[in-house]
């Protein structure tokens, strides 16, 4: 294959990626536009192996061939309800098979075309630091966020006196030890960099709490690709330089809906710790009355309703309750009630969570409505059923200017007729507040585990 | 910057003048990328939103053709094995990230089930 034809497929490849982003425009083209990604990859591959001088095949089939298997069994294996961590986990290898290109760019320069090993352009080291430096804080950053994710950290914000000056230090020493490398080129300096924008990475995301998630793994997301756009910078690659700005830009845009969602900066996400400092609210809360009902009165209420709009949060996910609330969906449906669910942007531990698992229970997505769309509709609605969700329903970020939540976009649940809100405790939030919803006279608090509730609703309904 | 080692120091000065007009086209390419990105990114469905995540995780290890190359080209010293962990760790991404991507979109069906699939 000529370097001509070799460069055609490359935009070949790139015209398809950017076509199976749009795709996802609507769940009607969005396999159509993933089908398109795989067709980008293959001719991007096949072109890279077609192209001249291209030797050791049975080498890179074999590692083609060992990761294609690992991918397959892990992606057919994995849970719906795992998915965060698996995407976490899935950043991580980009970030360092991004800095492993960098490295075998120091070492065998020449593959790429950037000179001999010790005599490559300044400008070529500063694009190979960039790429690794990002790379770097992608893998440990996702490596951590998995951990939180799979819970085998705990996802408390991890805190210390002078991590920002710690972190802030890092940053410095990070920037010091690329320009080293930039003048003398050594690789002892690249595994330096390397090696500081790791811990720079780990650091970095330990203060996060787990609720912040969706904006961190978007971010990581974002890095990713920007990652793999200066790899390509180095090897001078239109093809790496393009998808990675494709998926970098489009990180950034996730990352800004999903801080959008919160009313807060990426900046006080970084700087972590939220609904830490909010542990004395809890203390001098008096105990106020609530309701709180059984799975009869719930099935009671439930049976004389015209409308009905489910709130899901994480706790579904956590209880895998999404099954049985699809069993009440089919059953209200039957009743004729109108049911539908209403999508918080940060509800669950990425973006676009809820829907998944919805989608995964059999929910027809026509029913299950983003903020935006339903927000108004609360106040002609007979019961908001909230399950798993907190923070994202509580009105008093429309209502109270010195909370922490205030101005954060929130369901208007507390304009519904009733309220059903299942939930294992009192215990406040991530925010680590209140939630006023709990003690109002038409909220009932079904308090148990969210699939065993809604189980025994169904039971009750029967 | 001395041109050390290079066969001939004039061809080192053509290529860095080459080295420079190539940067430029490549920040131009990356930036009508980034524009391109944004675009079509704020037409995705927030429905989507994690679908999306992973597809641009399964192309973000577009990466691999740089560990390809570096394998292909290389003796099997130091950098072809770098290169080869690069390539199994890329090749993860790629199945693993469009089969789950396929396997979330295989779940978002519509009311009217005729309507859904190409």
């Amino acid at each position: 294959m000529t370097p001509g034809l070799t460069a055609i497929s490359y935009l070949a490849a790139s015209a398809l990626f950017i076509l199976s982003l749009s795709g996802l425009a609507s769940p009607r083209t969005a396999r159509r536009g993933n089908l398109l990604g795989i067709a980008g990859m293959i001719i991007a591959i096949v072109a890279t192996l077609l192209s001249p001088s291209i030797t050791n095949y049975q080498w890179i089939f074999g590692a083609l061939l060992v990761g294609g298997s690992i991918g397959t069994f892990i992606a057919l294996r994995i849970s719906m309800t795992n998915l965060p961590q698996l995407i976490a986990a899935f950043h991580s290898l980009v970030g360092l098979a991004a800095v492993l290109v960098a490295a075998v760019a120091l070492y065998s320069p020449e593959v790429f075309g950037l000179g001999q090993f010790g005599h490559v352009r300044s400008s070529s080291l500063i694009e190979m630091s960039l790429g690794t430096i990002v790379g770097a804080i992608t893998f440990s950053g996702s490596v951590i966020a998995f951990t939180k994710l799979q819970g085998l950290i705990g996802g408390q914000p991890l805190l210390f006196p002078g991590q920002q000056y710690l972190n802030g230090l890092m940053a410095l020493s990070i920037i010091g030890s690329c320009v080293y490398f930039v003048n003398t080129g050594e690789s002892e300096y690249f595994w330096i960099m390397a090696g500081l924008a790791f811990l720079f990475g780990v650091m970095s995301i330990l203060p996060i709490g787990g609720a912040d998630m969706p904006v961190v793994i978007s971010m990581l997301n974002s890095f990713s690709g920007w990652a793999a756009s200066g790899i390509g910078f180095t090897l001078s690659n239109h093809l790496l330089i393009i998808t990675g700005a494709l998926v970098g830009s489009s990180g950034a845009i996730l990352s800004y809906i999903m801080c959008k969602g919160m009313n807060r900066s990426l900046m006080d996400v970084l700087l972590g710790g939220f609904g830490t400092n909010g542990g004395s609210v809890a203390a001098h809360r008096e105990k106020r009355p609530i309701h709180a009902g059984s799975a009869e009165d719930a099935a009671y209420l439930l049976n004389n309703v015209g409308s009905v709009v489910v709130v899901p949060g994480y706790g579904m996910a956590v209880a895998h309750a999404q099954h049985a609330i699809k069993e009440l969906y089919n059953v209200l449906k039957a009743k004729n009630v109108k049911i539908r669910f209403a999508i918080h942007p940060v509800a669950g531990r990425m973006p676009g969570h809820m829907n998944v698992l919805l989608a995964e229970a059999g929910v027809p997505y026509e029913d299950v409505l983003e903020l935006e769309s339903i927000n108004q509709d609360f106040s002609a609605t007979d019961v908001s059923l909230v399950i798993g969700a907190n923070d994202i329903t509580n009105p008093i970020a429309r209502t109270d200017p010195t909370s922490s939540i205030y101005g954060m976009p929130v369901l208007s649940v507390d304009k519904s007729n009733n309220v059903l809100f299942i939930k294992r405790s009192l215990a406040p939030g991530y925010a680590g507040i209140d939630n006023e919803l709990f003690y109002r006279d038409n909220t009932m608090m079904l308090f148990g585990d969210a699939k065993k509730v809604v189980d025994d609703i169904l039971k009750a309904l029967a | 910057m001395q041109p050390l080692n290079l066969p001939d120091s004039l061809h080192s000065v053509a290529s860095t003048a080459e080295h420079h007009s190539d940067f430029t086209i490549m920040v131009t390419i990356f930036v009508l990328a980034v524009f391109v990105g944004y675009y079509v990114v704020w037409k995705v469905t927030p429905a989507l939103h994690s679908p999306l995540m992973a597809v641009t995780n399964a192309i973000s290890s577009i990466i691999v053709v740089g560990a390809l190359i570096a394998v292909g080209l290389s003796e099997m010293s130091r950098s072809g094995v770098i290169g080869i962990v690069a390539i199994v760790l890329a090749a993860v991404n790629i199945s693993g990230g469009f089969l789950v991507t396929q396997r979330m979109l295989e779940m978002f069906k519509g009311k009217n089930r005729k309507s859904v699939g190409p």
